[in-house]
C-alpha cells in the first residue's frame, strides 16, 4: 500500500505522519494520530458529523485528502479545550443538554466555534443557518441554539441567559 | 398535580432528584472523549467485511470463498454453513442466520464476510467471492406477499406469507355498532421510516487463549445479544462476556442481535486476534429494524354527545424479511387504542407480511405511532361530522385513573386531561381554532405509552433490572447495572437516584453499566423501561445500604437511627447540629461492623390483570401519557407545510431531571415531524431507494420549528419518586396534530404519512387516491369476555 509522508499541525501540535495516500483527513485524524473525539456518520459528506477546522473554517474531514491541509492549522474537538478548562460552548452543551448520545457533538461545536469567531452576536436564525449541514438525531436542535446561545453571552462577556424558556414545570 | 398518590420518596425533601443536573457523562460527550464502538483499538485488531445479496429473494446454490481467501492479508473467510442455529430476538421468530444459509431474502442479507490486516483489504477480498444465486419471485409489499403465497419467504407462519395473524373481541364490538347513532370508518397509511442513528453499527470481538469471548457492540440490549452469541456460537453463557459501548443514538434501532456481531466474533474465533468489524452507512440501512409500513381501518360506533360504543380496528403490517420484534409489533398496534379516551367495546385484528425488504422491528413508540396516528386522525374526522370540537371531545372521554380497560390494560395513574387543557391553554387553541388566516391550522391530539414492557422477550421469574452498589472507603459509591446509555441519560439517573438515597453528590459516584460480566442483568434500552425499573432497583439498593450506614452512624452518635437524615455528604440528626458524621467516615464504621459493604436491588414490573393469550404485550408498571397541539402553515400552489410552533405536554409522573426530560420530549417532537412529513424507507424494483444520509430526508436546523414543553406530574405509586417514562410516549400525539392541522388548514385530507407536498397537492386538486386495506381472511375471532 502506497503511504505518505504527511506534516500536519493539529490542535496546535507539529505531527508528523506515514499515510496511506488514499486516506481522508478523517482516517488520518483516528487511525494514524489517535484522535478519536473526530466521528463519522456517512464518510460521505452528507452529515456533518466528521467535520474539522481548517484554518479556522469548517471542513468535512471525509471529504478532504490531509495533503491539502498541510501547513494549515487543524483543529478538532481534542482542541477546543483550553488545558482542563472547557471551552465555553463545550461547557454550554454539557449544562443545558445539547450533547444527549454526543455522537454528533465535536462536529457541532467546532461548526459554532467558527461560527462565534466571526459573528460573536449570531442571531437564532444565523446559528441555524450555519448549523444545517450537521445532523442530529437526539436533540431536535433547539438545545443544541440554546447552547450556542448561552455560550455566545459568555464569551462577550454578558451575564447568562435566565432559565430556559422552552419549558414550563 | 393531576392526582395525589402517595410517593416512594426519599425521608424528607429531595435534593438531586427534580433538579436540572447536566448528565454525569456529559463533559466526556462534549470533549470527544466517549468511547463509542469504532473507538475501540486493540492490539492485534483486524478488520471485517460483509459481503451482502445483491437481490431481494434468491436462493443459495454454492459460495465459493477461494479467490478471497488466497488474497495476501486475508486471514479469513465465513460463510453462513458454519454458524448454522438459527437466532432471532424474540424466542418464536428464531429465523435469522449470522450469514444466510440456503437463501437470501432481501437486498442487503449478509451471505459472506472476511477478516483481513486492513479494511479495504477485507473489501476487496469480499468482491472476489463468487456466489451462484437461483434468482426468486419477490415480494415488495404487502399486496404482494398476499398475491404470491407460493414464493414463500420463509417456511414458518399460518400461510404463504403471513408471519402471524391476530383477532380479538373484547366485549361484543357487533352490541356496541348496534347502539351506536352513527358509525364512521377510515382508513391511513403509515409509511415504514428509520432510525437513522448518527453513530453506524460497530462491534469488536476478542477470542482469547483462555478460551473467553468479549464482544463490545453499539447495542441497546447487550443481555439478549449475550444469549444469542452463546446459542449461535454453542459456546457457555458462562464464557461469552458483552460489552454494550455507549451508543450514539438508537432510538430501537440497536435493540436486535445482528449478525455482524456474530460474524466479528466467529471471525476472532477463527483468527485468533480481535477483530472489529463497521457499517457503512448503506449497511445500517439493511440493518433496519424499523417502523412499520402499516395499513389501517378503523370503525367507531357513537352516540350523537360523542360517546364511542363499540371500536373495531385492524392493522395490515409490512414486516420485511425476518421476524425481529415483529410478532409484539404487530400486538402492540392494537393494544393501547384503548388507554386514552373511554372505549367499552373494543375488537382488533391484524396480521404481519414478510416481504424482501429490510426487517422491520422497533422504532421510536413501537407498532404505537401507526395506529395512534390513525385513531387521532379518525377522531377529528368523527368530531367534525358530529358537530363536536375534536379538542373538547378528548377532553371529555379521557378515561379515569384506576380503570381496566375493554381488552384488560390497567390505567393507574393518567394525566391525560391535564395534559389536553395545558396545550389547549398555552397554544391558544379557543381562540384560535376556526379563526387562522387561509392556509394556517391547529389542531390538539392526545396519546399513551408504556413505561417498560411487563414482561421480558423469553419468558422468566426473574428480575427485569438488576442493581448492585459497592462503597469504598473514601466515600466513593459504585454503582453496577446492566442498563445501556444511548443518549437517553440513564447512567444519569442511576447515579441520581443514588445519591438522593445516600446523601452524596453524583459526582461522588462511579456508574459501571452495560456489561454482562461486572454488571447484573438489566433488560435493555428499549420499551421505556430503564428509569422506572433501574430507579426502582437503584432505590432498592440504595436503602438497604443507608440502613447499614445510618445504623452504624446512629451508635457512634448515639442517637435513634430515625432521626438521622443522609443529605449534603452527611449523615446527621437535623435537630441536633452535634450530631452529625462525614457520609465516608459513617460508611468506614459501617465497614468495621458489617464487613464489606454492598447492596443489591431488583425490580419486577407487577402481574397484570390480563390473561388472555397475547395479552403479554401492552401491560406495564404504568403509562405515560402527553397531548400536543401543533400549528402550521401549508402553501396550496406548493404543497408545502410549514410547522410554526409545537406545543406539548407529557405526563411524565415525577421529571427526575427536567432538563433531560424535556430532551427526550424536544426530540422525540423532532423525530415525529420528521415522520409526519419526509421521512420514509421506501423501495424500487427491490432496491432500497434513498439508502444514504443525503437522500433520507430528516429534519435539518432549518425545519424545526419552537416546541414549548410542559411537564405535568402525577406521582404514579409504581414508579421512581412517582417517575413514569419520557423518551417515546412524547413522539406519540405530535404525527396525528401535523395531519388534522393541515385538515383544519386547507380541508385538504391526506390519509397517510409522510405528508409529501405532492400529496397535499394532488389532494387540493381532487387527484389524491387514498390508500386501501389488503384483502384478508381474517382468523377466527377470540372473543374475550371484560373484566368485572
Amino acid at each position: 500500500m502506497d503511504k505518505a509522508r504527511l506534516r500536519l499541525l493539529v490542535n496546535g501540535e507539529d505531527r508528523e505522519v506515514l499515510a496511506p495516500v488514499h486516506h481522508t483527513l478523517l482516517e488520518v485524524l483516528r487511525e494514524e494520530l489517535g484522535l478519536y473525539g473526530t466521528k463519522h456518520g456517512c464518510e460521505l459528506g452528507e452529515c456533518g458529523t466528521c467535520t474539522v477546522l481548517l484554518a479556522g473554517r469548517p471542513v468535512l474531514s471525509c471529504l478532504t485528502l490531509p495533503v491539502e491541509c498541510e501547513g494549515r492549522a487543524i483543529t478538532t474537538v481534542e482542541g477546543l479545550a483550553r488545558d482542563a478548562e472547557l471551552h465555553p460552548l463545550q461547557a454550554a452543551f454539557a449544562e443545558l443538554g445539547a450533547a444527549q448520545c454526543g455522537y454528533c457533538t465535536p462536529g457541532f461545536l467546532l461548526v459554532a466555534e467558527a461560527l462565534l469567531r466571526e459573528k460573536p452576536a449570531a442571531s437564532r436564525s444565523e446559528i441555524a443557518e450555519a448549523l444545517a449541514g450537521n445532523l442530529c438525531r437526539c436533540t431536535g436542535y433547539l438545545k443544541i441554539f440554546e447552547a450556542v446561545e448561552l455560550a455566545a453571552a459568555r464569551m462577550r462577556g454578558e451575564a447568562a441567559p435566565g432559565p430556559l424558556d422552552s419549558a414550563r414545570g | 398535580m393531576a392526582e395525589n398518590h402517595e410517593v416512594k420518596a426519599a425521608d424528607g425533601s429531595l435534593t438531586i432528584i427534580g433538579r436540572s443536573l447536566p448528565k454525569v457523562d456529559a463533559a466526556a460527550k462534549v470533549t470527544g472523549q466517549t468511547v463509542f464502538a469504532d473507538d475501540l483499538v486493540l492490539p492485534r485488531m483486524v478488520y471485517a467485511k460483509l459481503l451482502r445479496s445483491p437481490h431481494p429473494h434468491a436462493r443459495l446454490r454454492a459460495i465459493d470463498v477461494a479467490r478471497a481467501a488466497a488474497v495476501p492479508g486475508v486471514l479469513a473467510t465465513l460463510v453462513g454453513s458454519e454458524l448454522p442455529v438459527p437466532f432471532g430476538i424474540l424466542p418464536v421468530s428464531q429465523d435469522e442466520h449470522a450469514l444466510c444459509l440456503d437463501k437470501v431474502r432481501f437486498v442487503g442479507d449478509p451471505v459472506a464476510a472476511v477478516a483481513a490486516l486492513d479494511e479495504e483489504t477485507a473489501e476487496a477480498a469480499c468482491r472476489l467471492i463468487e456466489v451462484d444465486y437461483e434468482v426468486l419471485p419477490s415480494s415488495m409489499s404487502i399486496e404482494e406477499a398476499l398475491a404470491r403465497p407460493e414464493a414463500r419467504i420463509h417456511d414458518y407462519g399460518p400461510r404463504g406469507n403471513v408471519h402471524k395473524e391476530v383477532s380479538f373481541d373484547f366485549g361484543d364490538v357487533e352490541t356496541g355498532f348496534r347502539e351506536a347513532d352513527v358509525v364512521r370508518e377510515d382508513t391511513f397509511f403509515f409509511e415504514g421510516s428509520t432510525h437513522l442513528p448518527l453513530e453506524q453499527h460497530a462491534a469488536v470481538a476478542s477470542f482469547g487463549p483462555d478460551g473467553k469471548l468479549t464482544l463490545w457492540s453499539a447495542t441497546q440490549t447487550p443481555h439478549y445479544v449475550h444469549r444469542a452469541l452463546a446459542k449461535v456460537l454453542e459456546m457457555s453463557p458462562a464464557h461469552v462476556r458483552v460489552i454494550a459501548c455507549p451508543n450514539g443514538g438508537g432510538f430501537g434501532g440497536k435493540s436486535d442481535p445482528f449478525g455482524h456481531e456474530i460474524v466479528a466474533c466467529k471471525l476472532s474465533m477463527k483468527t485468533g486476534r480481535p477483530v472489529k468489524i463497521t457499517l457503512t452507512r448503506e449497511e445500517v440501512f439493511y440493518c433496519h429494524r424499523g417502523r412499520h409500513p402499516a395499513k389501517m381501518w378503523v370503525k367507531t360506533g357513537l352516540k350523537r354527545d360523542g360517546t364511542i360504543t363499540a371500536m373495531h380496528f385492524r392493522t395490515a403490517l409490512d414486516g420485511g424479511a425476518y421476524g425481529s420484534y415483529g410478532v409484539a409489533s404487530l400486538y402492540y398496534t392494537g393494544a393501547l387504542q384503548t388507554v386514552t379516551y373511554r372505549v367499552p367495546r373494543y375488537k382488533f385484528e391484524g396480521f404481519r407480511v414478510f416481504t424482501n425488504k429490510p426487517p422491520c422491528g422497533p422504532k421510536r413508540g413501537h407498532g404505537t405511532p401507526q395506529p395512534r396516528y390513525a385513531l387521532e386522525c379518525h377522531i377529528d374526522r368523527f368530531c367534525r361530522d358530529l358537530g363536536i370540537d375534536p379538542a373538547e371531545w378528548r377532553l371529555r372521554n379521557t378515561l379515569r385513573p384506576g380503570t381496566i380497560t375493554a381488552n384488560h390494560m390497567q390505567v393507574k395513574t393518567i394525566g391525560l386531561r391535564e395534559c389536553l387543557e395545558r396545550v389547549i391553554e398555552s397554544s391558544g387553541y379557543r381562540e384560535k381554532r376556526g379563526r387562522l388566516s387561509p392556509g394556517r391550522g391547529i389542531a390538539v391530539t392526545g396519546s399513551a405509552y408504556i413505561s417498560g414492557a411487563g414482561l421480558p422477550i423469553y419468558w422468566n421469574a426473574m428480575p427485569h433490572s438488576g442493581v448492585q452498589i459497592k462503597v469504598d472507603r473514601g466515600g466513593g459509591v459504585t454503582v453496577f447495572c446492566g442498563s445501556t446509555d444511548i443518549g437517553q441519560g440513564s447512567d444519569s439517573v442511576l447515579a441520581y437516584v443514588v445519591a438522593e438515597e445516600l446523601g452524596i453528590r453524583p459526582e461522588d459516584i462511579r456508574v459501571v453499566t452495560a456489561d454482562t460480566d461486572l454488571t447484573p442483568v438489566d433488560l435493555g434500552s428499549y420499551s421505556s423501561r430503564v428509569t422506572l425499573m433501574t430507579g426502582n432497583a437503584a432505590i432498592q439498593a440504595s436503602r438497604k445500604l443507608r440502613a447499614l450506614i445510618l445504623g452504624a452512624a446512629a451508635k457512634k452518635l448515639e442517637v435513634p437511627v430515625e432521626r438521622l437524615v443522609a443529605a449534603d455528604r452527611r449523615i446527621s440528626d437535623p435537630a441536633d447540629a452535634s450530631k452529625s458524621l462525614r457520609f465516608a467516615e459513617a460508611a468506614v464504621l459501617a465497614e468495621a461492623e458489617h464487613g464489606t459493604l454492598g447492596a443489591v436491588g431488583s425490580y419486577t414490573p407487577p402481574r397484570s390483570v390480563a390473561k388472555w393469550k397475547g395479552s403479554g404485550v401492552g401491560p406495564t408498571p404504568t403509562y405515560s401519557y402527553t397531548a400536543a397541539a401543533v400549528e402550521l402553515t401549508a402553501d396550496r400552489e406548493t404543497g408545502l407545510v410549514r410547522v410554526d410552533k409545537v406545543w406539548i405536554a407529557h405526563d411524565v409522573g415525577k421529571a427526575i431531571n427536567p432538563l433531560l426530560v424535556i430532551g427526550q420530549i424536544e426530540g422525540s417532537v423532532y423525530m415525529a415531524l420528521g415522520e409526519a412529513l419526509m421521512e420514509e424507507q421506501v423501495f424500487r424494483k427491490g432496491l432500497h431507494k434513498i439508502p444514504s444520509l443525503l437522500e433520507y430526508k430528516s429534519p435539518t436546523t432549518l425545519e424545526m420549528p419552537p416546541v414549548e414543553s410542559i411537564l405535568v406530574e402525577t406521582l404514579d405509586p409504581e414508579g421512581p419518586y412517582g417517575a413514569k417514562e419520557c423518551g417515546q410516549g412524547p413522539l406519540l400525539p405530535v404525527i396525528p396534530a401535523v395531519a388534522n392541522a393541515l385538515l383544519d388548514a386547507l380541508g385538504a385530507r391526506v390519509d397517510e404519512v409522510p405528508i409529501t407536498p405532492d400529496k397535499v397537492v394532488a389532494a387540493l386538486q381532487g387527484r389524491y387516491r387514498p390508500p386501501r386495506m389488503p384483502e384478508f381472511a381474517y382468523p377466527e375471532t377470540v372473543r374475550v369476555e371484560p373484566l368485572p
